[in-house]
């Protein structure tokens, strides 16, 4: 080959290699640190729980019906060894999320109907991100505002009307708490709604239904996977929400259904037994950490449902 | 591997044709996971000529062009099997630096994409990462150099620190070969250089491929056959994957031997 | 009857009429949500405004300097080891004679704060000529007469129902017709550490307390998540180990954030022996549950970048780690730092993961670094709305205000930067 220019292409120097393996190494090991994350939470609470358990057996936890984990001044106390069955909490946890949700879930929906089918581009630029405010506020202000004006609004309200309404009823905490998932129930329904192709609204108003019944009897139904997808997001949410409940819930685990009363939850009880003196090895530090692992399995299962659901349905418009 | 013996049938002697040729290609073969994109390709690219790809889109002139800087590694599921040399080597043997590959092997792609940084900094950086040059002067005159080369300097001296984003589609595409220059190149791969471009900026830039190939090798990949008949000495018609045709572009526009040549040079197959 | 082929709008239609009372549900439930902010933002806003002020009694002091500086050295510390308590007992003894017996004496000390000698102490240090003057002090008001003056509380009540006594009633008049009692800008509220007294506490130790918290948890979450997602976005292949991470981080995004608590009271804690109650910690643990948010926001980042950038680098001679870094990573660091201030605000508001590793302690000290004991401006806020005097209501709001604006900055800074500086493709 005359003329042929000078063509060296293949490896110099092992340096760039090297550099390019050194950067991939760190890159895995920063992708990794979520990882070790789920795994630390997995094993330190797992950890902790056994513990727990070799003190208490697991079925008086999950299926005792009474809740009192003072432990003993003396020895030969009454009650000495305190009494952990998690079923008030877990019940106590279900009724404030369920009040939460059925509070949230027609306003949620509602306002995501509306914001997507019938706002105005400049209506939906405004009203959009004051929703989202909602959701940036801290829940400990959620909390103040539960435990210093709803609380005492509803037992004067319910003082008028004749029937006692503890002043950390489970309502107050449970309204307050489906105030703060509004604006996670309608964003994500909002996308789910957006996410139903155009076509099938147009298919609707071709034959001429109205823009409700489009909505009553297409959109909704066809988006019903997305919804119940953030709804399940959402109650995950309420059961694993720790301010408000500390703030306006009561302490006392009673075992109910009546919203008026004072319930206390699992997260409550969390943060009673660790905040302020605490001896470690003794069941009732102990016993936070099997309710952790109590909670993180619950809304660990409610949020893979979920985003599995929510997975499904947006693959089948894509 | 001794690719003599791998040459059969016509397109062997049509790849023997070209005098000088600094990449040889034998027996290509690209697969996109199961489906194959190249077949059986045999080309030979003269050294300091411009050779044109032509044919329908979807044809692979691209995917083989993509296979001479190995801009395909990119694509996890893309395989390449048969023989591509440069200057004697092979480009997929183990060996081989993509990185310095890259280098000789130069690319202007399809829609001009310069970096949103400065003009200056556009053509700087590959000089840069290279380690081309010792001192700022010298980067200096690289840059000058390379914009010259690229009949870009008149239009943007006085304006270096500005960003290459600014500029008008003809321009940016002249900034991305010389940004592609200002590393030395021996080669220069252009994917379809001009399909954004207005047709005065496509004039330009055509005068300026046919300047560069004192200096360089090109290979054009285009859908424009007047494109191809204007700016190269060799053309390369693909169908389906597979070379059609090889030879000097007058003989592909004035005397094809192949009905399908034939076909798509006057408009049957497109 | 109408004419059954008529396409004229009746508005009267049984259809019609479902279709605006659907549309008035939507707007309803807007109006109902946006309502519950209107009410809640009011009402924090109407509590919180006069933590803002704080009442002060200007009282006219001598400085014995037989007491204070006997020897006159005008050395502080001879100074500061006066009894200054007692000498402003006297003042007060002197300002109101009526006051006579114990009882009376004892509500007349109680009109001003329990912290007001250091302050007479404070100022006599800082001036030594005052020794021996007698001269007129701005002395701050205690949190019942604070109360009174701002008019939360009712003196038409019986007396046994108010903490303010007829005496002191009568005092707070005097005071009042000589101009000697008014509210000032409260600069405590703002420099202040926590204190049991309402009317000394400030949120200065809780605000730093939370910046030392965020700084550690930035310097952690920021680089960790920002490479977690150039590898997940630029480098990993789509196998099965990347897909594990995937969920994982999707998952963690959901985890409670008490859960987060827990992790770190039992490993950072308890295992790694970790100082308790410190912002170090704090911030560890804020920045593994800020870091799904900002993976998520960097990758949606990344992946906005066009592959023509790429291409462009790679057909240069680039290598991946150079086109990463030198070109793609800049492109789309203003969404990730976007993504990263707004997990910073979640951050922020973050309460219950701190109370696990004890920030919920009483601390009066201003932290001077990521190791020291300290307590962050939620956590503040949640102590102060479980204390049960009516003057820590009012800082409570006020603290709840001066985070909100943190929040409202942060959240604008992040719009901000978004239109500023996100290119467009």
């Amino acid at each position: 080959m005359p003329d042929a220019p000078a063509i060296n292409i293949t490896y110099s120097g092992n340096r760039a290699r090297t550099v390019e393996l050194i950067v991939r190494v760190i890159l895995i090991g920063c992708a990794l640190v979520a990882v070790i994350t789920t795994v630390g939470i997995v094993a330190s609470l797992l950890f902790e729980s056994l513990r727990f358990f070799q003190k208490i057996p697991l079925t008086d936890f999950l299926f005792g019906l009474e809740w009192s984990p003072q432990t003993a001044l003396r020895a030969d106390q009454v009650g000495a060894s305190g009494a952990f069955g998690a079923i008030p909490l877990i019940v106590g946890t279900l009724l404030i999320s369920a009040i939460a949700m059925v509070v949230a879930t027609p306003l949620g929906l509602m306002s995501a109907v509306y914001l997507a089918e019938y706002a105005s581009d400049r209506t939906r630029g405004i009203v959009k991100p004051l929703l989202e405010l909602l959701a940036g506020i801290p829940t400990v202000v959620y909390g103040f505002f539960a435990a210093l004006i709803v609380a005492p609004m509803l037992r004067n309200g319910g003082e008028n009307l004749g029937f006692a309404i503890s002043s950390e009823s489970a309502l107050a905490a449970g309204l307050t708490m489906g105030v703060m998932i509004i604006p996670l129930i309608s964003s994500l329904s909002d996308d789910v709604i957006n996410a139903v192709p155009q076509s099938l609204r147009d298919a609707s108003y071709g034959l001429g239904a109205t823009q409700a019944e489009t909505i009553k009897q297409i959109i909704l139904p066809a988006a019903v996977p997305g919804i119940a997808g953030s709804l399940l997001l959402a109650t995950s949410r309420a059961i694993g929400e720790t301010m408000i409940v500390v703030m306006a819930a009561g302490l006392a685990a009673n075992l109910t259904l009546n919203p008026f009363e004072a319930v206390t939850t699992v997260t409550v009880q969390i943060v009673t037994l660790l905040t302020g003196d605490q001896e470690f090895d003794s069941a009732k530090t102990l016993s936070a950490f099997a309710l952790g692992l109590l909670l993180f399995v619950i809304t660990l299962c409610l949020n893979v449902i979920a985003l599995q659901i929510v997975d499904r349905y947006k693959e089948q418009y894509d | 591997m001794n690719i003599q013996t791998n040459i059969g049938g016509a397109t062997a002697e049509q790849a023997n044709i070209v005098p000088n040729p600094i990449i040889e290609v034998r027996q290509a073969q690209v697969f996109y996971g199961e489906k194959q994109a190249i077949v059986d390709v045999d080309v030979d690219i003269q050294q300091n000529a411009v050779t044109a790809f032509i044919g329908p889109s979807g044809c692979g002139k691209s995917t083989i062009l993509r296979c001479f800087n190995r801009m395909n590694d990119v694509i996890p599921i893309c395989r390449v099997e048969g023989s591509i040399t440069l200057a004697g080597q092979e480009i997929y043997a183990p060996e081989v630096d993509v990185v310095v590959l890259r280098q000789k092997v130069g690319m202007v792609f399809q829609k001009p994409n310069p970096f949103p940084k400065s003009i200056f900094d556009n053509i700087a950086y590959g000089p840069k990462i290279h380690g081309l040059t010792t001192s700022k002067a010298d980067l200096e005159e690289v840059v000058e150099t390379s914009l010259k080369r690229a009949g870009l300097w008149e239009e943007v001296k006085d304006r270096l620190d500005q960003p290459g984003t600014g500029l008008s589609g003809g321009q940016q595409q002249r900034l991305c070969i010389a940004r592609a220059i200002a590393v030395q190149p021996s080669v220069i791969l252009m994917d379809e250089p001009c399909s954004a471009l207005d047709p005065i900026a496509t004039a330009t830039v055509e005068t300026l491929i046919d300047e560069l190939r004192e200096k360089y090798t090109i290979i054009i990949v285009t859908h424009s056959m007047q494109q191809a008949a204007r700016v190269s000495q060799n053309t390369a018609f693909f169908h389906l994957g597979e070379l059609v045709e090889f030879g000097t572009t007058e003989q592909i526009f004035s005397a094809p031997r192949e009905e399908r040549t034939q076909n798509y040079i006057t408009g049957r197959i497109g | 009857m109408t004419d059954p082929d008529s396409i004229i709008a009746t508005g009267r239609s049984p259809r019609h009429k479902a279709e605006l009372r659907f549309r008035a549900y939507g707007i309803a439930a807007i109006i109902v949500s946006l309502g519950f902010l209107v009410v809640m933002v009011g009402a924090i806003v109407s509590r919180g405004t006069g933590a803002f002020q704080q009442t002060f009694v200007q009282i006219e002091i001598n400085v014995p300097a037989n007491k204070v500086d006997p020897q006159g050295t005008r050395d502080p510390n001879v100074i500061k080891k006066a009894r200054f308590s007692s000498i402003l007992k006297k003042a007060m003894r002197q300002r109101f004679p009526e006051a006579k017996s114990r009882q009376d004496k004892k509500s007349l000390y109680k009109l001003v704060s329990s912290t007001a000698e250091y302050t007479v102490r404070d100022a006599v240090v800082a001036d030594p000529s005052l020794v021996g003057e007698t001269s007129t002090f701005s002395i701050r008001a205690s949190s019942d007469v604070d109360m009174f003056m701002k008019g939360n509380i009712d003196p038409t009540l019986e007396q046994s129902r108010r903490r303010i006594d007829d005496k002191q009633l009568a005092w707070i008049e005097q005071l009042r017709a000589a101009g000697q009692i008014e509210k000032q800008f409260n600069t405590q509220f703002f420099t202040g550490g926590d204190s049991r007294e309402p009317e000394q506490a400030g949120i200065w130790g809780a605000l730093a307390g939370s910046s030392l918290t965020l700084l550690v948890c930035f310097l952690l979450s920021f680089p960790l998540g920002v490479l977690a997602a150039v590898y997940l976005e630029e480098f990993a292949s789509k196998g099965r180990i990347n897909r594990l991470i995937e969920v994982n981080i999707n998952n963690l995004a959901a985890v409670p954030s008490i859960v987060f608590g827990l992790l770190g009271l039992a490993i950072f804690l308890n295992f790694f022996q970790l100082p308790r109650s410190t912002p170090l910690v704090g911030g560890m643990v804020l920045a593994l549950m800020t870091l799904p948010t900002i993976i998520i926001a960097s990758r949606a980042s990344l992946r906005a970048v066009p592959p023509s950038i790429r291409e462009a680098a790679f057909g240069l001679g680039a290598s991946k780690v150079q086109t990463t870094f030198h070109h793609v990573v800049p492109l789309a660091m203003p969404g990730m730092l976007t993504g990263t201030i707004l997990g910073m605000a979640q951050a922020l508001g973050e309460t219950a993961p701190l109370l696990m590793i004890g920030m919920v302690a009483f601390i009066v000290d201003i932290p001077g670094g990521v190791t020291e004991a300290a307590t962050a401006l939620p956590v503040q806020i949640f102590l102060w709305a479980d204390s049960p005097e009516r003057g820590f209501l009012e800082k409570t709001s006020a603290a709840i205000l001066v985070l909100l604006i943190f929040l409202v900055i942060m959240n604008l800074i992040a719009i901000i930067l978004r239109r500023r500086l996100e290119v467009r493709w």
